[in-house]
Formats: C-alpha cells, structure tokens, sequence
C-alpha cells in the first residue's frame, strides 16, 4: 500500500464478498451478497433487524462458514483461514464484549492478553485506550458503574487493543444517549483518518449518513451500495413529497391508489410520496383534500436515506413478485 | 498460548474474587454438607430395642444378658418369660430384636458341651438386622470365650479380625466417598455455570473473535475453579480427620495428587456440560443429575460395587468417583502407596483427558 505504485493502481480492497450467501436450512439470511471495502473507508451497513447484517459481519470475522460465495479480510479468505483474521480484526458486538464485574483496567488487561500483547506495548496500548474512552481517573471502576456512553467507548478501545487493520461493529450506538453517539462517531472519523478501516451497521438513517459509502441490505439482499449523497441523487429533483395531512395512517393508503404515485410511506405524523413528476403536489392535495383528510399540504423535499431505503425495497419486493 | 491461557484464568479469577456468592459455595458448602452428611449418615445402628427370653435363668444366662446391655448397642425394653408374646412385640415394632435363651444354657455351659441360642430379627430392614447380627455375633462370640470358656455352637468360629476400621465404625468408610461426592457436585456445576454464563452474557462471541482458541480458553477458565476446588478439598479432608476422626495413614503428596487428578476430571466434565447447555439453568441442571446421581449409585461410595448386577458394574467404570473412592480409600484408610491405586490414578488421567477432549471438540464446533 505504501509503494509509489499503489497510487496509480486501484488500492486493493480490504474486505471483499463475492455473491457471499449463507442459508440456516430453508432460510437464507445473507443473499448472494457482493462488495468491497477500501482501507480507510468507513462502511455502513444499513437495514432492519433481520435483514442479515449481523449474519454477514459475523461470516467476515470468520465465526461463520459461508453456504456459498466467497469473502476476503485483510487478504485472507474467511473460509479456510480464520486464525490468521481473528489477529488482524476488532469486533464489537451488539452486546458489548466487556465483563461488567471487572474494572476497566480488568477488561482492558484481559482483551489484551488474548491478542498476547505485554510488556511496554501493552502499557503503551493501555495508555491510548484509557484517553479514547476517556476513562483516565475511573481506571479501578467497575465496568457496570459506568454510563452507557463510557463502556460503549471502553468496548471500542478493547477490540483496538492490538490495531487492528479493519474493526467491524454491530450496531455500537444502541441504547447510548444522542450526545454519546455523536462524540462515538467522532471517534471513527479519526480512526479512519489514521488508516483504519470501519465496517459498521446499524439501522439508523443519521448514522448511515455520516459513512463513506451505504450498503442497503433487506431480507439478505444487497439491494443498493454507493455513497449517501449518490444513493439520494437517484431521485429526480420534486419527485419526493412530504405530505401532511389529518389521520397521516389512514390516508396512507388513499395516497398509494392515487395516480403517479410510485410510492408512499408513513413518517412519523407525516407521509412521504415519490411521484412520477414533480406536477402532482397539487393533484395530491386535492385528491386527500376530497377524501376527507384536510388541512393537506405538500411539499417538495430533498430525499434522506430512507426515502432511497424504502423505494428500494418497494422495487426489490415488486421484482420478487413479477 | 500459555500467555492466553493465563489472561483467561487471571479474568476468571477476579470474576470469581467478586462473586461471594460462588465463592462461598464452592469453599463453604462442601464443609457444610460433609458435617451434616457425615452425623446423619452412617450405618451403625445403637438403641436396638432388645426383648429377654431368659428361660435359662442361671449365672451364665445373665452373664450373657449383661454383655449385651453392656455393649451398648442394645436397650432392653422387654423381660418375658417364654417367646410366644414376641411375634405381637416385632408385630407392634416394640422391639426390633430378642435374644432367647433356652433352658438348658445353664445346664450346658457349665458342663462345657456345645449349646445355642436363639437371636430373632426384625429382617424388614435388611441393612439394619444384618448390621445388628454382626453386634450379637461378635457379644456373644466374645462372652463365650471370656467368660464361660466354651464354645458356642459350632464348634469352629470364625473370629472376624477386621483391619484399618476395627471398630467398623461406618462413617470412616464413609466420608472419602462423600468428600468424593461433594466435591464432583460442585466442581462439575461451578464450570460448567463458568463458561455458560459467558454465552448468557454475550461475551462468547467476542472472545470466538479474538485469536483465542477452545483448549486456550476452557484451560484457562478450569485453573481458578482447580485451585479453589482443592482449597475444598483440603477442608472437608482436614474435617473429616478432625471431626470424624478418620484416619490419614497415607502420604498427603499422594493424597493432594489423586484429588487434584479428581477434580481436573470434575472440571473437565463440567466443561462438556457447558458446550451442550445453553443457559445457566440447563447447566445447573445437566450438571447436578450428571454428577450426583453416579457419584451416589454408581461409585461405590454406599453400595459396593461387586454387589451390583453385572450391567451396572460395567457402567461404574466410567464414574470417575469410582477410582477416586477407591484411591482415597487406599491412601486414608490403609496407607497405601501408588503401586495400589496406581491403576485408579491412570483411570482418573484417562477420564480428565477424554472429557476434555470432548469439550474442546464440541466447544469448538459450537464456537
């Protein structure tokens, strides 16, 4: 990576998946799923509960076998050399990986020692993990007397311990208050300004925007990959509505019947309409106006993530019906 | 691999340094049960409710009643003149045995000619009356001799001379079996709850995705629960010498190398519980019926083992307390030395290995 030549030539990938499935008997949790992750990307993972993120990330870490495909971490194959990529990934699950009767010099003494770190690197690598967590003066206190938005910090530095060249994190930010959250994104922007690459998933429209790049998983498939700003520029500019009306969940259904309308969902009190032309506002406001749902008004929008996110899995489930 | 595995047992230790519950448990239960266990368990039998037929009515005959009363064993509770009332005292369960003396037993005993008496049994409690036999056979035996200078019917006996436990004191035999006993139950369910509690709280998949491996991992968490398992283990020994005066004739260094031989086969077994449960509660479970039900039938600890039907002997081998049992037998209560419980040690190495080659292959399929 670091010879002169690398800059001309496509910087190799770190984390590839090649029509990558994995199938628990007659259900199939990861689809034939394609990507490839850059070093240095931060690379978000975006779906609902189910979709088969966790199954993906948990095949990338090498403690899953894939049914079929095939995927690479820091350019070793998941299937046949998960040794060698369980010493070069950090992996924080959902459930963070710290023992809540330990303090946190305790959890962080122990993460290391797995990854056979001692000596000056350990107390080296212990030093920056107590500033990333910010845990300096709490060193001797129990991990279950610490805030949410602490352990969730501590967890992150445990699985940094050894340096690892990519870290997958499984929806890090649940249960964490919005301020924590903020100030944990903050924390991988830097690690990815310092080379490491971030393999993050999560449902969250907010978070999805601050990745590099977005892969949209629903029901297994990988439904779109690209940037956040190229996945919302797919919208022909008016073609998104925000419409706010009387009984929001009743008209929904009112508003898909109606003509030009590709599609609609209920967001919070409000609905979105993607319309086929950006002229069928007022033949909305009309239509609902009648209908009975007054006051109605509708308003061209710029589209966020999950406008893209739900007319992709519209077309997916068209696709799967025709 | 050894740095891993001390990261892993120097983690547990800690845990388990906060977990006073556990602790406790694992140090102070198997000294609890052992004192409890150890004065309700135990075969000798006092008090027997003795009825007198003395029909005899000389010296001799009370001489005889006297030696009885004497050894303390039995009470008399009853004084008939003939045994016909018996069958309504047993009927009843006024008295559990009657000791009959015919009315030549006088007569013989001082003409020196072979005589006999009647000794009658409640047998509804098998375990008992022949517990109560063996008292009244060595009385009389003994009265005989001593006193009277003749020979009860037959003419030869038999005079039992009984080694290592002469006074047959029952709970000697008893309590290496139920050090054995307490010490599987407690070292199989503290492991086995160890490693499952790490599934329950999420942990397991991070440290399957650590450089880690299964025999790294079960290895290291066995060493804190081995070392406090023979802290036990040195206990309930030290009790049961001091309490229940049970001989320590044999060596400690072999006695320490056959209970740690024990228990790293308990911890082992414990282990492979684990990759077969899914909580806690299952492993609690898996691991109480697993260990005391064969640690109680099947190790020779109450029931001999050459007494049971041969399917079952064949079973008992591989029940770990078995050799365990038989080793601290030899080594409390006889003195022995390694070229008697030799085969016992090996089979107890045989079991740790087998079972932990067991967990390792299932943990790591489970991984």
């Amino acid at each position: 990576m670091s010879s002169p030549a690398a800059a001309a030539a496509p910087v190799p990938a770190v984390v590839t998946a090649s029509e990558l499935t994995r199938s628990f008997g007659d259900f199939i949790a990861v689809d034939r799923v394609s990507f490839e992750v850059a070093p240095g990307e931060v690379f978000g993972f975006l779906g609902s509960n189910g979709a088969g993120k966790t199954t993906t990330i948990r095949i990338l870490c090498g403690l899953l076998a894939p049914t079929s495909g095939s995927a690479s971490v820091a350019g070793f194959d998941v299937a046949t050399s998960s040794a060698q990529i369980k010493t070069r990934i950090g992996y924080m699950s959902q459930r963070f990986s710290l023992y809540s009767d330990l303090t946190v010099d305790e959890n962080l003494r122990f993460w290391a020692g797995t990854y056979r770190l001692w000596g000056r690197a350990l107390e080296g690598r212990l030093r920056w993990a107590r500033e990333v967590a910010e845990l300096e003066r709490r060193r001797r206190t129990l991990v279950r007397e610490l805030p949410g938005g602490f352990r969730q910090r501590l967890a992150l530095a445990c699985c940094l311990l050894h340096e690892p060249p990519v870290v997958f994190l499984d929806e890090p930010t649940g249960g964490v208050d919005p301020e924590a959250r903020r100030r944990f994104w903050d924390l991988i922007d830097e690690l990815s300004a310092a080379g490491t690459t971030v393999f993050v998933t999560t449902h969250s429209m907010d978070e999805a925007e601050r990745c590099h790049r977005v892969a949209l998983m629903h029901a297994g498939r990988l439904l779109a990959l690209d940037t956040p700003t190229r996945l919302k520029a797919g919208f022909a500019a008016g073609t998104v509505l925000e419409i706010g009306c009387a009984l929001a969940a009743r008209a929904l259904a009112r508003l898909e019947s109606l003509p030009g309308v590709v599609n609609a969902a209920l967001f919070g009190d409000r609905l979105h309409a993607v319309v086929d032309d950006p002229t069928r506002g007022r033949d909305i406001e009309r239509a609902l106006d009648q209908a009975g749902f007054a006051p109605v008004t509708a308003t061209p929008i710029a589209p966020s993530l999950e406008d893209v996110f739900i007319r992709a899995i519209r077309e997916a489930s068209r696709e799967g019906a025709a | 691999m050894i740095r891993r595995m001390l990261a892993v047992a120097v983690k547990e230790l800690l845990q388990l340094r906060r977990d006073r519950r556990t602790i406790l448990a694992l140090l102070a239960m198997p000294a609890l049960l052992l004192l409890i266990y150890g004065f309700a368990l135990s075969f000798d039998v006092r008090d027997i409710r003795l009825a007198v037929v003395d029909q005899s009515r000389t010296r001799s005959s009370r001489e005889l009643v006297e030696a009885f009363l004497k050894s303390g064993y039995f009470v008399r509770v009853a004084d008939l003149d003939e045994p016909r009332p018996l069958d309504a005292l047993f009927d009843r369960g006024a008295v559990q045995a009657a000791l009959v003396i015919p009315a030549g037993f006088g007569a013989d005993v001082a003409a020196r000619r072979p005589t006999a008496l009647q000794f009658v049994l409640d047998g509804s409690d098998s375990q008992t009356a022949n517990t109560v036999l063996g008292y009244a056979r060595q009385i009389v035996s003994a009265t005989a001799a001593g006193l009277f200078e003749v020979e009860l019917r037959p003419p030869v006996v038999a005079r039992p001379l009984v080694w290592y436990n002469p006074n047959l004191d029952s709970t000697v035999f008893l309590v290496p079996g139920l050090v054995a006993f307490i010490l599987m139950v407690s070292s199989v369910i503290a492991t086995a709850l160890a490693v499952v509690r790490e599934k329950e709280r999420g942990t397991m998949e991070s440290l399957r995705a650590t450089p880690l491996v299964a025999l790294e991992l079960l290895v290291g968490k066995t060493l804190p629960y081995l070392l406090v398992a023979s802290v036990a283990a040195a206990g309930s020994l030290t009790l049961a010498w001091g309490l229940f005066d049970v001989p320590i004739r044999g060596s400690l260094i072999w006695l320490a190398l056959v209970t740690v031989l024990f228990l790293a086969g308990g911890l082992g077994w414990g282990m492979f519980l684990s990759s077969l449960a899914d909580t806690q509660q299952m492993a609690f479970q898996l691991g109480l019926l697993s260990s005391m039900l064969p640690t109680l039938l099947l190790s020779g600890f109450i029931f001999p083992i050459s007494s049971m039907p041969p399917a079952l002997q064949v079973i008992t081998h591989v029940v770990p307390a078995r050799y365990f049992i038989a080793a601290l037998r030899a080594i409390v209560l006889k003195g022995a030395g390694p070229e008697v419980w030799w085969s016992d040690a090996l089979a107890l190495v045989a079991f740790g290995v087998v079972v932990l080659v067991l967990a390792t292959v299932r943990t790591v399929r489970s991984l």
